[in-house]
């Protein structure tokens, strides 16, 4: 369950306030799934980040499982991502230094150090096989990012993103710097696991088919937002 | 011409977003510049100080000096100078007690006696001004401060030499032919008239006095020529000579090696500033891959985009290395102050433009050098580039580009050139581009070994041990993407390693001069020499008195001599042949002793030693034992004849004992051990050993020895042990500020190579927050990853340093090694700490940005 309240973000621009975002307000139900449109420079990256809790708005709030963002500090934000918020980004952001394997792992393991456990009880190899297998990688496990093709790595990438079994997915462009036949793949996989374990997601593209899937579109135009036949 | 303003000013352009962070990398130079300019400044100052002042450091145009009071024919060499227009001055110079009464102060004072008229150049600086000549008029003493300090006295006083006694007229801060203050271990000085020389009654039997006659000339010139004309008279005579160029030469000749070493350690400092540039180098270069395919795409060629990455290596390095030589002006400046007293000559400061332009020079040189073939880099990226970015993360490289062996030669030669620049001798500077080469490729080797062991430890699916994540994601950072792990680990372990082995050398001859000496239970600390026949009783009774054992009471019994297997000394001092003894065996006085079995610091190593009294049939040789390396100098072995001149009297001796001698041990060692029948009626000397363990009772026993028997000197060994320990503290304290400097380099190495990784780091922090990490998680990572690094380094520097510590305390100083372990655990915990402490604080930016960086493809 996600929802926001007239989201504002204003930022200065060489000492004058520039409005990114304009007074947005969206809702989106467990399970749901909401793609955000809009051309380039839009705002669509800003809400992203405001609804993920990546940054703070201006004004406006948002509710993310029944929490207000705007009351948590920044440790207890990373922490509510840590355990309900999966992430697939357009550049796929893998950590170059970790293996395939080892890349899932990562939120897993930030997890279980914050419990206080040993990182190592808690089974995160075994499910980060599953996982590799289930995007179909596996016996790719111990190969570093720069030995993967892109459409591979974006594939770790939503393994990692579903590592902590999260209530919401946000992707950011995940097709965008893939071929049209290698992203397709991608949004099946995607949308399959969406379908699979509940997942709400929320998805920022600027591909009309692939916003077309969605069950709701929010269309973006100058931060504010416009109905879709204004935006067509 | 208009190609060349159109590369510096795209090069000044394209600069400017990494300016700051490119002068970083390329201030690691700075601090080697500096070194050099600072160093090669002031030694030039220095020289020139001592060149221009090189008859006041002696004080005369020529010093004549015997350890025997002129022969007559010598007197009248000096009596003719003195007719011709010359004026002569003689001096005295002798060991002896020097006793205040109303302190009870008591110390051991090198006294030198002069004449009027000394020095003839050059000031004595006296305090209360002006005191110096009344050692023309009166018995008196100027005296070292620092003896003042000794012995509790005052100006007023009166001090107690021999038999004779001089109320101290003042302290002396400066005096031509002797450099005041700390170097000086057996004695502070103190000036008496030359005439009341005989009042002390000290010039006794066995004395070591040294006589000299200090000449000035009408003409300076004659001085060479009256050595040119007397060298026969003076050869035979044992008269040394020395000349004021001679003074020049042996202070310049040592201020050259000082320098040559220091500058050594300079110009690797230099060099590891290099090793940084090159990496910072190559990691900016890898950040501009999008910059140079944008430019190659406009139409830039590849030679152009060359020259103006190349163009910005120069100029960076331009401004580093002049940063560096004001950095070494000011220390030109600042090190007169801090070795104040402890210069032979007066440094007036100059600005040396030869050392500042070659330093700034050096500086650029080792800039563009280490940046060639990171630089090469840029040739290599395509157009295509800046169309598929995310695809093309490196330049494809080629396998045998033969730029790349172009640049590799370019820095091979640049360092021997380096090497060979500052040095006369061409074997010295390439044997240390071979040193410098080395150390290098052990470092680079022990940080390759060390970073990979710590990749196998945690890394991989065979890792052995499970870390924790954020331990495990630390160390993987280690091997990021343009990572600087190895110029990190070479740069600091390089400083660590130098501080390490000076430590390590420094604390094995500390131990070592605890345990040879005084500190040993049972070994003796006080020294008593000089005693004649008729006192050995006295001093004896005066030891026991006072409670302390006698150790050891040694009969001393001077001699020269005269023939070798029966060929006279002169015949074979003519011989030059290698089968002839080295001639300073055969000009020496030596001071032997009688007994019949080896002592402690000894081991016999061939031949026995005799029964008895050592008694030998009338007409025969007597036995005689020699030190091992007294037999390979004078070219004799087990049966070989010596005959001994002693006090007149010949006394024939075959050789029947080896034995090798620890000198280092401060005992009494003998070149030569006779049987008691051969020397029992020579005139002797006697020196007696004892331990005191209480320095107050030790003073008293000195005190009371001194007053029966003025002309018995004693050695305090524990004072003694101080002072060497101060002057090793000393030279200790000029190589570690080397060393200091090096760490210096590598801690500026690695801010260098942090900034460089700064966006990684950045994009790395700001994923892992989106991924849930809190604040403390990703301060766990960097601080596991800055911990690694340091102990990296710290291992590698601290092997080096045991490996070369062991090596100079093995071959150089012959001494047993040990390793202070809690000092090198203290040494690795430093070094870890220092550089997680500069780690973080260069990384605060990490947490500065929001997790919504991620989104926004820094």
């Amino acid at each position: 369950m996600l929802i926001a309240n007239n989201l504002s973000k204003i930022y200065l621009s060489g000492g004058r306030p520039l409005t990114v975002l304009k007074e947005v307000s969206l809702a989106v139900e467990s399970g749901g799934f909401l793609a955000v449109v809009g051309p380039s420079g839009c705002g669509k990256t800003t809400l992203l980040g405001l609804l993920a809790g990546l940054d703070v708005p201006s004004s406006g709030t948002v509710l993310l499982e029944g929490q207000d963002l705007g009351a948590l500090s920044e440790d207890q934000r990373a922490r509510l991502r840590g355990e309900k918020v999966g992430f697939v980004f357009q550049t796929f952001q893998l950590i170059p230094t970790l293996t395939a394997q080892e890349n899932v792992q990562v939120p897993i393991e930030l997890a279980g150090q914050r419990a206080g456990g040993p990182a190592r009880g808690n089974g995160a190899p075994e499910r980060a096989w599953e996982l590799l297998a289930r995007v179909g990688l596996d016996g790719r496990e111990h190969h570093y990012p720069a030995q993967l093709s892109g459409g591979e790595q974006q594939r770790v990438a939503i393994a990692r993103a579903f590592a902590n079994e999260p209530k919401i997915l946000f992707a950011d462009e995940p097709t965008g710097n893939l071929d049209a036949a290698t992203g397709g793949r991608i949004i099946e996989l995607v949308v399959e696991l969406n379908r699979e374990l509940g997942t709400t997601l929320v998805l920022v593209t600027h591909d009309p088919d692939l916003a077309a899937r969605a069950k709701t579109t929010l269309h973006l135009r100058d931060g504010s937002v416009v109905p879709a036949a204004a935006a067509s | 011409m208009r190609r060349l303003r159109f590369i510096l000013a795209l090069a000044w352009r394209e600069s400017r977003a990494s300016r700051r962070r490119l002068l970083l990398f390329a201030s690691a130079i700075s601090l080697g510049v500096g070194a050099l300019v600072a160093i090669g400044s002031f030694t030039e100052n220095l020289e020139k100080g001592v060149r221009s002042q090189a008859r006041q450091l002696l004080g005369a145009d020529l010093e004549l000096g015997s350890s025997r009071p002129f022969s007559r024919n010598v007197q009248a060499v000096l009596d003719s100078l003195t007719r011709a227009g010359a004026r002569v001055a003689r001096r005295t110079g002798f060991s002896s007690m020097a006793y205040v009464r109303r302190t009870e102060g008591i110390r051991l004072v090198d006294v030198r006696a002069v004449d009027p008229g000394f020095p003839f150049y050059g000031d004595v600086v006296t305090s209360p001004a002006g005191r110096w000549p009344a050692l023309d008029t009166a018995r008196v003493a100027i005296v070292d401060t620092s003896l003042l300090v000794a012995l509790s006295a005052r100006i007023g006083d009166t001090l107690e030499i021999g038999n004779a006694q001089f109320p101290i007229a003042g302290v002396v801060s400066e005096v031509p032919g002797h450099v005041t203050g700390g170097f000086n271990a057996f004695g502070t000085q103190v000036y008496i008239p030359f005439r009341d020389v005989p009042a002390t009654r000290l010039i006794v039997f066995g004395s070591r006095v040294r006589h000299s006659a200090l000449i000035k000339f009408l003409d300076p010139r004659d001085a060479r020529r009256l050595i040119n004309r007397e060298r026969p008279l003076f050869d035979r005579e044992r008269v040394a000579r020395q000349t004021a160029e001679d003074t020049q030469r042996e202070i310049t000749g040592v201020l050259d090696d000082l320098s040559t070493f220091l500058q050594f350690v300079g110009l690797i400092a230099l060099l590891l500033g290099g090793i940084g540039v090159a990496s910072g180098v190559g990691a900016f270069v890898a950040g501009k891959i999008d910059t140079v395919a944008v430019l190659r795409c406009l139409g830039a060629s590849r030679p152009l985009v060359f020259a103006v990455y190349l163009t910005q290596a120069a100029a960076l390095g331009l401004i580093a290395a002049t940063a560096g030589a004001g950095l070494g002006v000011a220390t030109q400046l600042v090190l007169p102050r801090l070795l104040r007293g402890l210069l032979p000559a007066d440094v007036r400061f100059t600005l040396e433009p030869d050392v500042i332009l070659g330093g700034i020079g050096i500086g650029v040189a080792v800039a563009v050098l280490f940046a060639l073939r990171p630089l090469l880099e840029v040739r290599l990226v395509s157009p295509l580039q800046a169309l598929r970015r995310a695809f093309e993360t490196a330049p494809a490289r080629t396998a045998r580009d033969p730029w790349r062996l172009v640049a590799a030669g370019a820095l091979a030669s640049g360092v021997l050139a380096l090497c060979m620049y500052r040095n006369e001798d061409p074997a010295v500077g390439l044997g240390f581009a071979v040193a410098i080469g080395l150390s290098v490729g052990i470092l680079a080797l022990a940080a390759r070994l060390a970073v990979a062991g710590a990749r196998r430890l945690t890394r991989g699916p065979h890792a052995r041990v499970r870390w924790p994540y954020v331990v495990r994601q630390g160390l993987a950072n280690l091997h990021r993407p343009r990572n600087q792990t190895r110029s990190v680990v070479i740069a600091l372990g390089f400083g660590v390693g130098l501080l390490a082995a000076l430590y390590l050398i420094q604390a094995n001859l500390m131990r070592f001069v605890r345990t040879s000496t005084a500190a040993v239970q049972g070994r003796p600390n006080l020294v008593f020499i000089d005693i004649q026949r008729d006192q050995e009783q006295g001093v004896t009774g005066l030891v026991r008195s006072a409670g302390a054992p006698v150790l050891q009471v040694v009969p001393i019994v001077p001699m020269r001599i005269s023939a070798v297997n029966g060929r006279p000394k002169e015949d074979l001092l003519r011989d030059t042949s290698r089968a002839a003894p080295r001639s300073w065996t055969l000009r020496r006085e030596y001071r032997s002793t009688y007994r019949d079995s080896s002592v402690s610091s000894e081991r016999l190593v061939g031949g026995a030693w005799w029964h008895g009294r050592g008694e030998a049939a009338s007409g025969m040789p007597y036995p005689v034992s020699v030190s091992t390396d007294l037999a390979t100098d004078l070219k004799v072995g087990i049966g070989d004849a010596i005959t001994w001149d002693v006090s007149g009297v010949t006394v024939e001796t075959r050789v029947v004992a080896l034995r090798e001698v620890d000198w280092a041990r401060f005992e009494t060692n003998f070149f030569a051990v006779f049987s008691t029948a051969a020397l029992e009626r020579a005139p002797r000397s006697y020196v007696v050993l004892t331990r005191v363990d209480d320095a107050g009772t030790r003073a008293r026993l000195q005190r009371a020895v001194s007053e029966r028997f003025p002309n018995v000197t004693s050695f305090d060994v524990a004072l003694l042990q101080r002072t060497v320990e101060r002057i090793l503290a000393r030279v200790a304290l000029a190589i570690r500020f080397m060393a200091a400097l090096s760490l210096g380099t590598g801690a500026l190495v690695l801010l260098g190579a942090v900034a460089a990784g700064r966006l990684e780091r950045i994009r790395e922090g700001a994923l892992l927050k989106a991924l849930g990490a809190t604040r403390r998680q990703i301060e766990r990572i960097l601080l596991a990853e800055y911990v690694a690094l340091g102990a990296l380094a710290a291992l590698v520097g601290i092997v080096l340093a045991i490996a070369g510590g062991w090596a100079f305390t093995h071959y150089v100083f012959e001494l047993r090694f040990t390793v202070p372990a809690p000092a090198m655990v203290a040494v690795f915990g430093a070094t870890a700490v220092l550089v997680a402490v500069v780690g973080m604080t260069a990384s605060r930016e990490v947490f500065r940005r929001t997790a919504m960086e991620v989104l926004r493809d820094v």
